[in-house]
């Protein structure tokens, strides 16, 4: 084989791995428009929020210890004990879950009926007030994060492959492990929504809200469930791009790579979330790869809106979505 | 009658309006929140800390205390030249945006409103011209001298040549981030060496084709102009290609603790450029001890002292400091206007015997400022990661740049500019 092809390969499977890594935050986009129709503007920020929260927790840091400082003229940093992750982990999935019940209680319940954009606008606040709440109680320094997940060059892959092409592909073991981890979720949330009650009542709502709801099922309830999955979505996609970078405010910026799989895969299809951020994945790395020679690097960011554009011409409910029939 | 009482305080507060208070008024054009307050935190806290400083230790400068004021720009262009607008007619004494996206928005401003600006290791390189540029000031050190100090401490580790030997830049894709490419194109002709830029689109979170590149191409140094989280993830990303990190050199704003930390153990050895010492082993430090984390003004959260970033706005509030005594002794008085204070930055000399005298031995290298060379002396150097130990070493001295090749870029840039702007070069 060729260089370049061999080069291109790399490039594509890079691609594949990233994309995986781009689907894991639009996995919880998804997961609330379905449920309600609301598209969540805080997706980003709940990565950053709950990636902050593990790190805090990790590390035992006092939350709000700026604020208590500077108030008391204390000098409170951390409880002098780390814990484990796996520990640290459940406490961040039970504040997200909090998270998601104060939302509901605080935001979603008062705005039943309003129209999608009104529920838009209020994810915008919610954006704020989270990056807000998350400087104010975990500080807004850089942080490491790190719960065991190897990172660095596969020497597998490498070596495979050298082996097959006398050249070994480059991968980072990160992105294995993403594409391990959002096949579990995945599946999770696939069984969930079929085998369980819950998730079947999630179901009906996400079809059709007033049917559901004369069926007795509490739309209430399945917006903090709705709200809590995403959260934990939102964990996992922290734990994922942390990792890979620090746990920093720039974070939440992660949710801009989401929109372009989003209008792929289409607003309300799981599948479509993991389809669509392999292509764009791999559209950008082999897009790069033969168009860097030409117009120079750095295409990644506008290509992906590209790609996305030239959906919405073709097919603006995304490859996955539902199309959408206006009755008049 | 609720009214009536309203009205008589506000005649009241109106008569009794107090004469204008003597104080030196130096604004802060920070950014603590948003993608990039990691990097802006430290700076704040280290400019605010060495003024609280002069202050409670020195009692302000010539007698008149400092006073500062902080706005919030978030690194945000637009909210930069709002900050500016609201502290410009207040006396400000010398502007440092801190960006420079603000910079290039505020150059044509303070020249108009006559108020000096200085952007200290960023902004304009060419505003080292100081007769083209009489308001801009970016002594000690730019980014053209960066890119070339690189290159000759390059130079210097290759017994004199860099023939055939292959560099990649890495850059934010920015205007703060194209600015070494010619100065390291020219570079590249007249030393031999391969030059590639490879451009990272902000902010840098995912940089996995850039890698895969350098890894095909298999350069023997990569340099780095990047900033916020592109640094950490470039330095990740080059622990995962396992290459040699003592071979990865990043400008000054690429080598803070935010850019290494997050990395681990992988970031040992890693590289970078600064013109300014590290750590806290300056006498000034056991002051800031004493007048200012001792009595409870530490700025912010008081968790930055001594941390890189920290030390450069330390550094930048002691060049303001020094400035504006210069300025006092030039003027005759302790009330400098911000002309006078343009005045004193021109006339700076930061000498080692002053710097000892300040608690800052070594920290950096002397210079003086003229109304031609408004930049420094040019000079870095390089300070390498110890991932054991958490901390920043030194590993050479002052490297000097190739000034000849930087004032030549500079004269030509700076040259268009006037040309463009009908301005006549000359001293003020």
């Amino acid at each position: 084989m060729s260089d370049t092809v061999l080069f291109a390969l790399e490039a594509g499977l890079n691609g594949l791995t990233v994309g995986i890594m781009y689907s894991l935050v639009a996995l919880g986009f998804v997961l609330i428009f379905k449920a309600s129709g609301i598209f969540n503007f805080a997706q980003g920020v709940m990565a950053l929020f709950a990636a902050l929260t593990l790190v805090g927790f990790q590390t035992g840091q006092v939350p709000f210890s700026h604020l208590i400082n500077a108030i008391f003229g204390a000098h409170v940093s951390d409880f002098g004990f780390t814990m484990p992750a796996f520990l640290a982990i459940i406490l961040t999935v039970v504040v997200m879950v909090l998270l998601a019940l104060l939302i509901e209680r605080l935001v979603l319940k008062h705005l039943v009926n309003q129209e999608p954009i009104i529920l838009f606008m209020a994810t915008i606040g919610l954006a704020y007030f989270l990056e807000g709440l998350g400087d104010i109680m975990w500080g807004a320094e850089v942080k490491r994060l790190d719960v065991g997940i190897p990172q660095g060059m596969s020497s597998w892959v490498d070596e495979t492959t050298y082996n097959l092409f006398g050249y070994g592909f480059y991968i980072d073991t990160l992105s294995l492990w993403a594409l391990l981890i959002a096949a579990v979720l995945v599946t999770g949330l696939v069984v969930f929504s079929q085998y369980t009650k819950q998730g079947r009542a999630l179901r009906a709502v996400a079809d059709d809200h007033q049917a559901a709801l004369s069926v007795g099922i509490s739309l209430r309830f399945i917006w903090v469930l709705t709200w809590s999955i995403a959260g934990i979505v939102a964990l996992v996609a922290g734990i994922m791009w942390g990792s890979k970078s620090g746990v920093q405010f720039s974070l939440s910026l992660i949710a801009l790579k989401a929109l372009p799989v989003l209008i792929l895969g289409g607003f309300t299809s799981i599948p479509g979330a993991i389809v669509g951020g392999l292509l764009i994945g791999v559209g950008e790395k082999l897009f790069d790869f033969f168009m860097q020679p030409v117009i120079g690097g750095a295409t990644e960011n506008w290509f992906a809106y590209m790609l996305a554009l030239v959906f919405l011409l073709f097919r603006p409910q995304g490859l996955f979505g539902e199309r959408i029939i206006e009755r008049v | 009658m609720k009214m009536m009482k309203i009205a008589a305080l506000l005649a009241a507060s109106a008569v009794a309006a107090p004469v204008a208070a003597q104080d030196l008024h130096f604004p802060m054009l920070n950014y603590r929140t948003g993608p990039y307050a990691p990097g802006g935190i430290p700076f704040a806290d280290g400019y605010q800390d060495y003024l609280t400083l002069i202050n409670e230790r020195d009692g302000g400068i010539g007698g008149l205390p400092i006073r500062t004021t902080e706005c919030e720009t978030a690194y945000n262009t637009e909210r930069g030249v709002e900050c500016y607008e609201s502290v410009r007619g207040d006396n400000p004494l010398v502007i440092q945006p801190l960006s420079t996206g603000i910079t290039y928005q505020l150059i044509p401003r303070v020249t108009a409103d006559g108020i000096p600006l200085h952007t200290m290791g960023y902004g304009r390189t060419s505003a080292m011209e100081g007769e083209t540029f009489p308001w801009v000031f970016n002594y000690p050190a730019n980014y053209w001298d960066g890119a070339s100090v690189a290159i000759n401490h390059l130079l210097a580790q290759n017994d004199g040549s860099l023939d055939g030997k292959k560099i990649v830049l890495v850059y934010h894709n920015s205007a703060y981030g194209r600015e070494p490419i010619r100065t390291l194109e020219i570079l590249s002709e007249r030393l031999g060496f391969e030059f590639l830029p490879i451009a990272v689109d902000h902010p840098g979170q995912e940089q996995g084709s850039q890698w895969l590149q350098i890894r095909r191409e298999r350069p023997d140094y990569v340099l780095m102009w990047g900033w916020g989280v592109m640094n950490a993830v470039a330095i990740q990303e080059a622990a995962n290609i396992r290459f040699p990190m003592d071979h990865f050199i990043g400008i000054w704003w690429s080598g803070s603790e935010n850019d290494v930390l997050p990395v681990g153990a992988g970031a040992d050895g890693y590289t970078a450029l600064t013109f300014h010492g590290v750590g806290t082993d300056y006498p000034v430090y056991s002051d800031i001890q004493e007048y200012v984390v001792g009595r409870g003004l530490a700025a912010g959260a008081g968790d930055q002292i001594g941390s890189a970033v920290y030390s450069r706005g330390l550094y930048a509030a002691m060049l303001a400091v020094e400035a504006a005594r210069t300025a006092q002794e030039l003027a005759g008085h302790a009330q400098i206007t911000p002309a006078e204070m343009r005045a004193g930055m021109e006339a700076l000399s930061i000498s080692e015997e002053r710097l000892t005298e300040l608690g800052l031995p070594g920290f950096s290298a002397p210079f003086d400022v003229s109304c031609q060379n408004h930049g420094g002396s040019g000079a870095a150097m390089l300070q390498q990661w110890d991932a054991d130990t958490q901390s920043w070493s030194l590993i050479s001295d002052w490297i000097e740049a190739d000034r000849e090749l930087i004032g030549e870029l500079a004269a030509e840039d700076a040259s268009v500019f006037a040309q463009e702007n009908n301005i006549t070069p000359g001293c003020l």
